[in-house]
């Protein structure tokens, strides 16, 4: 079994288009939750989304390119080039023949799917454009990075609705702890604001009218958002060997589901997925001091993972650092394990746990410590990242600090 | 026909996001970098363009700017044949 660094991030968000711009705003709990640029006719329910602000596709591809390239395999693509560049393992030998991308997406490539869908049914044209297997097909972002950057190994996506990049990071980590592979670009991408998808979330009477409160009293709903977020692991001995910076270590990977039910979750599923990481990770839970929770902001999600959460530290929930990230990007549904897994990683290098924003009040369902507003700085140990699908699939991710700890 | 072929020219820069001075009558779609995508991508603009259907197995063999001129220029002498022969117009004309 080999150990696991983490040695490149990429991060792309309603909070900036790199680490470095999106980082330090959401360790302040800066809210990128904003009036959505287009409000729908009629209006939906909920008027705000985390929508990429500004975001040139022509700044990062030619023209050519974008021909067979959604908006969702440009997020994934930026984000692991990003990655890629801090790793330092662009144009090596390892990256072409023994590196691994795993991807995570809920829906792939909606705008084209919708834009074929106006022709077929609103236009009665029969004539879809050529493109739009290329384009919606959800490995699209994958098979971007492939090419991009020469890689031949095992590469492929995961769609486990909003735990797919979860899914994707904890298998590119089993992969290369391992052994299979030396190193894995691994994470995730979501673009959700095409309108067909707003109207399906719309009908699901789940996303907040105004922002996302996660935890919070008086918490309406999820936000959307859209973004990508990828990481690079990397064989701990190589990466020391190369003198690569090792920017936390992943440490263990519990996946779990509910069989219960397609939308209501279940306490029982996200507590074995949790236990499930601290025991692949060899660790005890009193180890973890800091968890980037799932925390949709959902009445029903929050109280149960409160739950879930109390049933594995008990006591010791009272001295856990649990925050909701969502309350700023947004619930990037299929980036969002690998969007929180980022930040996750910055929080244990930085040794702050980022905000919940937004936060109003306490809701005695879920009695945790979820950092209101204002970050906490605390040296971090280890940290765990939890996505919670619909369908009942659930996903956690431990990290931890490096020069680890002891 | 120099009508024809200068609009189908603007058709295929355009869809492959290059400049139209760069193609000429005689450009072959391996020098233009046009490969099997593109070139099914550059049909359907084509038939979108002239109101033609190209058939499929006619699509395999085109390889130059000139074959996609000829080809619709000798779909739309048939259509306009089809159009004297029968009223009102055949399905698939408008």
């Amino acid at each position: 079994m080999n150990r696991v660094a983490v040695t490149g991030v990429g991060l792309l968000c309603s909070l900036g288009q790199s680490v470095s711009e999106a980082w330090p705003r959401i360790a302040a709990g800066e809210c990128g939750i904003r009036p959505l640029s287009d409000p729908g006719t009629p209006p939906y329910k909920f008027q705000a989304g985390a929508q990429v602000q500004n975001f040139d596709p022509l700044r990062h591809f030619t023209e050519k390119d974008l021909i067979v390239l959604e908006r969702f395999a440009q997020f994934a693509a930026v984000a692991a080039r990003e990655a890629v560049a801090q790793s330092g393992l662009a144009g090596s030998s390892i990256l072409a023949e023994e590196t691994a991308i795993i991807t995570g997406t809920s829906v792939g490539g909606q705008f084209t799917e919708e834009e074929g869908y106006l022709r077929l049914y609103r236009e009665n044209n029969p004539r879809v454009s050529p493109l739009t297997i290329p384009r919606t097909m959800s490995n699209a972002g994958a098979s971007r990075i492939s090419s991009e950057f020469g890689i031949r190994g095992p590469v492929y996506t995961v769609s486990t609705a909003c735990s797919s990049s979860n899914h994707a990071v904890g298998q590119a980590f089993h992969m290369v702890r391992s052994g299979q592979v030396m190193a894995a670009i691994a994470g995730g991408s979501e673009a959700v604001f095409s309108e067909g998808l707003l109207r399906a979330w719309e009908a699901m009477r789940v996303v907040s009218p105004d922002t996302c409160r996660p935890f919070s009293a008086g918490r309406r709903g999820l936000s959307l958002g859209e973004g990508a977020g990828m990481l690079v692991l990397e064989n701990w001995d190589h990466a020391t060997e190369r003198g690569a910076d090792r920017l936390a270590e992943v440490i263990g990977f519990g996946m779990s589901s509910d069989a219960h039910h397609i939308t209501q979750p279940s306490v029982e599923g996200p507590k074995r997925a949790m236990k499930w990481a601290l025991r692949d990770a060899g660790i005890q839970p009193n180890r973890v001091d800091y968890i980037n929770a799932h925390g949709t902001g959902t009445l029903a999600n929050d109280s149960m993972e409160a739950e879930a959460i109390w049933s594995v530290w008990q006591q010791d929930s009272a001295r856990l650092l649990v925050s909701s990230t969502k309350s700023m990007h947004g619930h990037t549904l299929g980036a969002a394990g690998a969007v929180e897994a980022v930040i996750t990683v910055m929080a244990l290098r930085h040794g702050i746990a980022p905000p919940t924003a937004g936060f109003l009040a306490k809701d005695p369902a879920c009695d945790l410590n979820v950092v209101p507003n204002h970050p906490v700085f605390a040296p971090l140990r280890v940290a765990l990242s939890n996505t919670f699908a619909f369908g009942g699939l659930n996903a956690t991710v431990a990290f931890q600090r490096c020069p680890s700890a002891e | 026909m120099d009508a024809l072929a200068a609009k189908v020219m603007a058709v295929i820069a355009k869809t492959q996001r290059i400049p139209p001075e760069t193609l000429s009558i005689d450009s072959s779609f391996e020098e233009l970098k046009i490969d099997s995508l593109d070139g099914i991508n550059i049909i359907f603009a084509v038939e979108n363009e002239f109101s033609v259907n190209i058939p499929d197995e006619g699509v395999q063999n085109l390889k130059t700017v000139r074959q996609v001129v000829d080809g619709v220029h000798s779909l739309l002498l048939q259509k306009a044949e089809l159009l004297q022969k029968t009223e009102p117009p055949a399905p698939g004309a408008a």
